[in-house]
């Protein structure tokens, strides 16, 4: 059992050291093609986002958000569910944290930070419950709905921010007043890193242990597994379905209003690069197993960074590290047929 | 007979895991005639026609089309000697119209379809044989009486000259079976051959011209209608079959109710009969046998009783309480075990190992730490004692689910079943498609629960097994109970008769 789990582990890895050499040839030649050198490229990129303690910490700062989204999408994939609604979930959960920030200023310090990230997983959990109410009754697919409400959220933010919230001494500027004091996220060691990363990480962790070895993580498997057995064990497969969208909500509300609270500071419109999206890459890749999330959102986050660095070093849009995710896609997609829908 | 038969099967064998489904089965359709083919479920009869239509490939034997030998490997090759398949379940696409759906089929489908032509060839078929279909009808719109003549519509433009038809008037109504039978007769005057599934004496009886009879993989044999009769047929059907397993306590007093259905009603869903004022009542300490043709309400007998189909009318009462409106959590809780046809489809999560399966025998059973934890040594313990006690070895517990045998599953599944706190057991067809050590240990296990003292329910079509375990039987007949039996009392022809329709008792 143990040996079978290890050489599933070794194949694991030789799979994503295929995949990451592949993507990287790939879109080493579309760099040449573009006239620049790869080699330098991939170079400058390494020496400033990895052995660069604060480019490092830019990297791992990135992986907060994705750490959480992507657990917003494992969580009811484990359930059976897609969810690709993290980033409207992120926005979302950035609305509702950003008004408890706003509006319980004078509470104590870590009460009131507790409570505006309180908000934003509230604000993620409702937002993804509206698929999940629609989908545990048997009325619409989840996958349609959160997509759809992925254009609806920033309309909504777009109000606040345009209008009742609107910070009235850039008024020039669609943006919130700044959190204040209390309501901010750590920055950790003068760098962007912030206390959201370890909360990715307790996450995670607690997703690992919860989902393998509670009965919760028990249920929410068989109901993902095999519904019809499920229903004829009596479990509450229509429960745990709105549970499940609603805790990835939760995750995916956590790493919006954490953005806000610890980078930007502000509620505005473009607070995320495409965070749920990503998240929902990251899990794609990584196939719900929780170290799987732990290496992939570290790869998107360097592979996101490196966008920065490429547009400083090579004087290449942002949008050409948009190819480098669409490559990485493709190849896991390309993923025989039989290995999908495991586990 | 001098003339050459269309289609010839010889010594056909198909064996599929754990089960033969024919065994060297003999068949020939002659030109211009149409041929019944009748049997109970599991007969073998679906089989024998995918076999000659290339679906399925048979283990041994020839297949002879023309008088010519051929070899048949796909449906393509079917196709193109001239043989038509009409499923049971439909092949069409609902959102498109006739015209296209048929279009689809055609082989020779020239690269620039003009509709004008394709409908006009489908309007001139479809009056032929008295079809009547509107090619730019959208499938979707079509009763399923319709659908069906849009298959048969498919296999006539598409040059098929010998049409199997696999149980068409499973799905009809009884003036649409008339109506076929219709179709039938018109196409036989126009030379085609027909081979016709059916387990309904009376349709055999009516249209065809000779009838073929098959039990569990063989033919029985091959009849003229005016040389038959619906006792010599059900004869044929059934068998003179003994009694197997000796029937321990017949004609002891069974016990209090345990379940009892008063007037339940439920509504039919898509082609599915829906429950009609079902009266049963399960005592402790026996075993009610449900007999039927599959699809007269069975499966939803058992899905009203385990709370997964709602009851709309009618009462049902557990252990004195009622419980009607129980959802499916608290009819298991109060002790209501199922075991399934499918256990892989019903009961089991096929990426679940052996123990996780168990554990879902009631998870919060197994919980520690108000479900933190889960308790893996109490399943293993149970993994054990569970298997010895139903004499069988413990199958690994570290095995997926998905990767084990269908007769290893079901046992997993009984494991799991019956070691609940229960009062009563659902076996919901619990013997098909298992080998015979695998159903045995599952008859086993069923006849100990009674002895324990449990009321048991059991859905077969195996008339066999519920003469030999039950100590009553029902008959259901499109929803309805129609007909009750002591085994001792009564003979399988007999009820055969009522299952199928031929002749309504009272109770």
């Amino acid at each position: 059992m143990l040996s079978s789990w290890r050489a599933r582990l070794g194949w694991s890895a030789v799979r994503l050291l295929l995949t990451v050499v592949v993507v990287l040839g790939v879109f080493g030649l579309f760099l040449w093609g573009l006239g620049r050198d790869p080699i330098k490229a991939y170079q400058d990129t390494f020496r400033l986002n990895i052995l660069n303690s604060r480019g490092l910490a830019g990297v791992l700062a990135r992986m907060a958000p994705l750490l959480l989204t992507a657990l917003g999408v494992a969580i009811p994939f484990r359930a059976g569910l897609i969810n690709v609604g993290a980033e409207g979930q992120f926005m979302m959960g950035a609305l509702l944290g950003t008004w408890a920030a706003l509006n319980l200023e004078g509470l104590p310090m870590g009460l009131h930070l507790a409570l505006v990230l309180l908000a934003g997983m509230v604000g993620g959990a409702l937002w993804a419950a509206v698929p999940g109410v629609l989908r545990a009754r048997g009325w619409v697919n989840e996958t349609i709905t959160t997509l759809l409400l992925n254009y609806l959220a920033p309309l909504v933010v777009g109000y606040f921010v345009f209008g009742p919230w609107r910070a009235p001494e850039l008024a020039f500027y669609p943006q919130t007043p700044e959190y204040p004091a209390s309501a901010r996220l750590p920055l950790l060691f003068g760098t962007r890193l912030h206390l959201g990363f370890f909360l990715g990480l307790f996450f995670l962790l607690a997703y690992a242990y919860l989902i393998n070895c509670s009965r919760w993580g028990l249920e929410l498997r068989t109901v993902g597994g095999n519904a019809e057995a499920a229903r004829r064990l009596g479990l509450p497969v229509e429960r745990w379905i709105l549970a499940a969208m609603m805790l990835g909500g939760a995750l995916a509300g956590l790493a919006g209003v954490a953005e806000v609270a610890a980078i930007h500071t502000r509620l505005k419109l473009d607070i995320s690069p495409g965070y749920g999206f990503m998240g929902f890459l990251v899990n794609w890749l990584a196939f719900a197993n929780p170290l799987g999330i732990l290496i992939m959102a570290f790869l998107i986050a360097f592979i996101a960074s490196s966008g920065f660095t490429l547009q400083i070093t090579q004087r290449l849009p942002y949008a050409a590290v948009n190819v480098l995710m669409a490559l990485i896609l493709f190849i896991v997609l390309a993923k025989p047929l039989a290995q999908r829908g495991k586990r | 007979m001098a003339e050459t038969p269309v289609l010839r099967l010889v010594d056909i064998t198909k064996r599929f895991p754990g089960v033969l489904a024919n065994d060297r089965v003999n068949f020939d359709l002659l030109p211009g005639e149409i041929h019944a083919l009748l049997g109970e479920n599991g007969a073998g009869k679906s089989t024998l026609v995918k076999i000659a239509y290339g679906f399925y490939q048979a283990d041994s034997g020839e297949i002879h089309v023309h008088g010519k030998k051929v070899e048949i490997r796909s449906p393509r090759d079917a196709r193109r000697l001239g043989i038509g398949l009409v499923f049971q379940g439909f092949t069409l696409i609902p959102a498109m119209t006739v015209a296209e759906n048929v279009a689809l089929f055609l082989a020779e489908l020239p690269w620039l379809v003009r509709p004008k032509d394709l409908r006009k060839t489908i309007w001139e078929a479809s009056q032929r044989y008295g079809l009547e279909l509107d090619p730019a009808t959208p499938v979707w719109q079509l009763s399923v009486g319709e659908q069906q003549k849009v298959e048969l519509l498919k296999l006539l433009l598409a040059k098929a000259r010998i049409l199997i038809f696999d149980e068409p008037t499973k799905v009809l109504v009884p003036h649409e079976v008339e109506n076929l039978f219709r179709v039938f007769a018109s196409l036989r005057e126009d030379g085609y051959s027909l081979v016709f599934i059916t387990h309904k004496l009376r349709e055999a009886l009516t249209c065809a011209d000779r009838i073929t009879v098959m039990r569990q993989g063989r033919v029985v044999g091959t009849v003229r209608p005016e040389e038959a009769s619906e006792e010599s047929l059900l004869q044929m059907m059934f068998g003179e079959r003994l009694v197997e397993v000796a029937k321990a306590g017949t004609g002891r007093v069974p016990g209090e109710p345990i379940l009892e259905l008063r007037n339940v009603c439920t509504k039919p869903i898509g082609t599915a009969p829906g429950l009609e004022d079902v009266n049963l009542t399960v005592r402790a300490g026996e075993i009610v046998g449900v007999a039927g043709v599959s699809g007269n309400g069975q499966r939803e007998l058992g899905d009203a009783i385990l709370g997964l189909l709602r009851i709309t009318r009618g009462r049902k009462i557990f252990l004195g309480e009622d419980a009607t409106h129980w959802p499916p959590r608290r009819l298991i809780q109060r002790g209501v075990a199922f075991v399934p046809e499918d256990p892989l489809a019903m009961a089991v999560v096929p990426w679940f190992t052996v123990l996780e399966n168990l554990a879902l025998l009631d998870p919060r059973r197994f919980s520690r730490l108000g479900g933190l934890a889960l308790d893996w040594s109490g399943v293993r313990q149970l993994l054990r004692a569970g298997f010895a006690k139903l004499g069988l070895n413990p199958l690994p517990e570290r095995a997926r689910a998905g990767t084990l045998s269908g007769g290893n599953l079901q046992r997993l599944t009984l494991v799991r079943e019956l070691n609940r706190p229960y009062h009563l057991v659902v076996g919901l067809y619990p013997t098909r498609g298992l080998d015979v050590r695998s159903a045995n240990a599952v008859r086993q296990a069923l006849l100990s629960a009674r002895e324990e003292g449990k009321g048991v329910l059991l859905i077969s079509e195996d008339l066999n097994e519920l003469f030999s375990l039950s100590d009553r039987i029902v008959v259901m007949l499109k929803g309805r109970i129609v007909g009750e039996f002591r085994p001792e009392e009564a003979d399988l022809t007999e009820v055969g008769r009522v299952m199928t329709g031929a002749g309504v008792v009272h109770a």
